[in-house]
């Protein structure tokens, strides 16, 4: 079988903290990766590479060691792109692991070990619930700058998605929120199935993150950029911030904590549902 | 709405993020290969001697956004592992150095706490 090794070398010295205690055997150091909760788990490799196994599928080689979800099986990724970003994660990592920075790794695990051994079905009538509450129609009536604000700001995505998907979405004032016929539920639903396994996770990622699927699916049809959804969700946080001033332990905390991780879901999406291919073209004289 | 700054910018922007996570070797890391590579591939030129030799490609737009996509991810994360060891990493003071807060100390016991050994 033919197996191509690349390796990706780092400059930073790390604690071997682990050294001493563990063979080299695959299951010793993987396994205990997740297990302690309350210490705070060293960096004990150096090098972060990937490998392609059977079926096509990469893995991911922490010095010699496989990395390994925490339910315990083999980490594969279905392409080369999302295993090099997942390396580049753990590559990031200084003196110590920081879980909660590594997002790609984190839905990539989800995706694999489905712990709450959901299906399409369910993953998709959780995102259509998202719907009825989207943050797109739910609209305030003062103060007036806000109004206006989610006017122009708002109103031109959710035309979009309507023309986009020829459903009808509407916003509305009142604390019930928009009425959404059926016919749209049942289009979206039939889009959403189109989507894999993979890509439904990171999906739903994104949409409860934004609180929105209008947000979330103009995003992921790149009508959106991910600094232009993150903005938009929290129009009304940037309201009052600029009203009454920016408190950057807080607010810019929370934007770039959603940003990272819409960011992250809107890359596995694509990742995952995308594949390229190269034809050549015979050049003409 | 999807006016997204220039690839030139975004490819500049990846690599200084790249930069800071690895530091002087950055050259070398698997994700320096695989951006320079996919950028080469959907290079923005004109016409004559563009590689799909379409003037509107669809690919190359999407490769766009998600070259920009990676750059607000990898941006993002270190903005906030900043802040987070800015304003949040202290952790928490021993049980010491919150008595002394109020100007208390701690009772000593000689014989040990019954639990302790």
């Amino acid at each position: 079988m033919f197996r191509s090794l690349l390796r990706l070398q780092t400059q930073f010295g790390n604690t071997l903290l682990f050294s001493k205690v563990c063979q080299r055997s695959q299951h010793c150091g993987s396994a205990q990766k997740y297990s302690t909760a309350a210490a705070e788990r060293k960096r004990f490799y150096q090098d972060v590479s990937i490998s392609q196994g059977e079926g096509g599928l990469y893995e991911i080689n922490l010095d010699r060691r496989k990395l390994k979800t925490p339910g315990g099986k083999l980490f594969t990724v279905p392409n080369e792109a999302l295993a090099i970003a997942v390396a580049t994660e753990w590559d990031a990592q200084r003196d110590t692991l920081k879980f909660y920075t590594m997002h790609l790794t984190t839905l990539c695990n989800t995706a694999l070990d489905n712990p709450t051994e959901r299906t399409k079905d369910q993953m998709i009538s959780a995102a259509l619930k998202f719907l009825e509450t989207d943050t797109v129609c739910y609209r305030v009536e003062d103060p007036h700058g806000l109004v206006e604000l989610q006017n122009n700001e708002w109103d031109p995505v959710l035309h979009w998605i309507e023309n986009r998907y020829n459903v009808t979405i509407g916003s509305s004032c009142s604390i019930m929120g928009p009425e959404i016929p059926e016919a749209t539920k049942d289009t979206f639903r039939q889009h959403l199935k189109s989507y894999n396994f993979w890509s439904l996770t990171g999906l739903e990622y994104v949409i409860t993150q934004l609180k929105s699927v209008v947000l979330s699916m103009g995003m992921i049809d790149r009508h959106l950029s991910v600094e232009q959804a993150v903005l938009l969700s929290r129009l009304e946080e940037e309201y009052q911030i600029r009203r009454w001033g920016n408190v950057e332990w807080a607010h810019d905390y929370d934007m770039y904590e959603l940003r990272a991780r819409t960011a992250a879901g809107a890359l596995f999406v694509h990742l995952s549902s995308e594949s390229s291919t190269v034809k050549r073209k015979l050049l003409q004289d | 709405m999807a006016a997204l700054s220039s690839p030139l910018r975004v490819c500049r922007g990846i690599l200084k993020e790249l930069r800071a996570i690895q530091g002087p070797g950055y050259k070398r890391s698997l994700a320096y290969g695989y951006v320079m590579d996919q950028f080469r591939k959907n290079k923005a030129s004109l016409p004559p001697s563009n590689v799909t030799g379409e003037r509107y490609c669809r690919a190359q737009q999407e490769a766009h956004h998600d070259s920009h996509t990676y750059l607000c991810l990898l941006e993002s994360t270190r903005n906030h592992m900043l802040l987070h060891n800015l304003y949040h990493g202290k952790g928490e003071r021993s049980p010491e150095e919150v008595a002394g807060l109020v100007g208390l100390r701690l009772p000593t016991q000689p014989g040990g706490k019954g639990w302790e050994k």
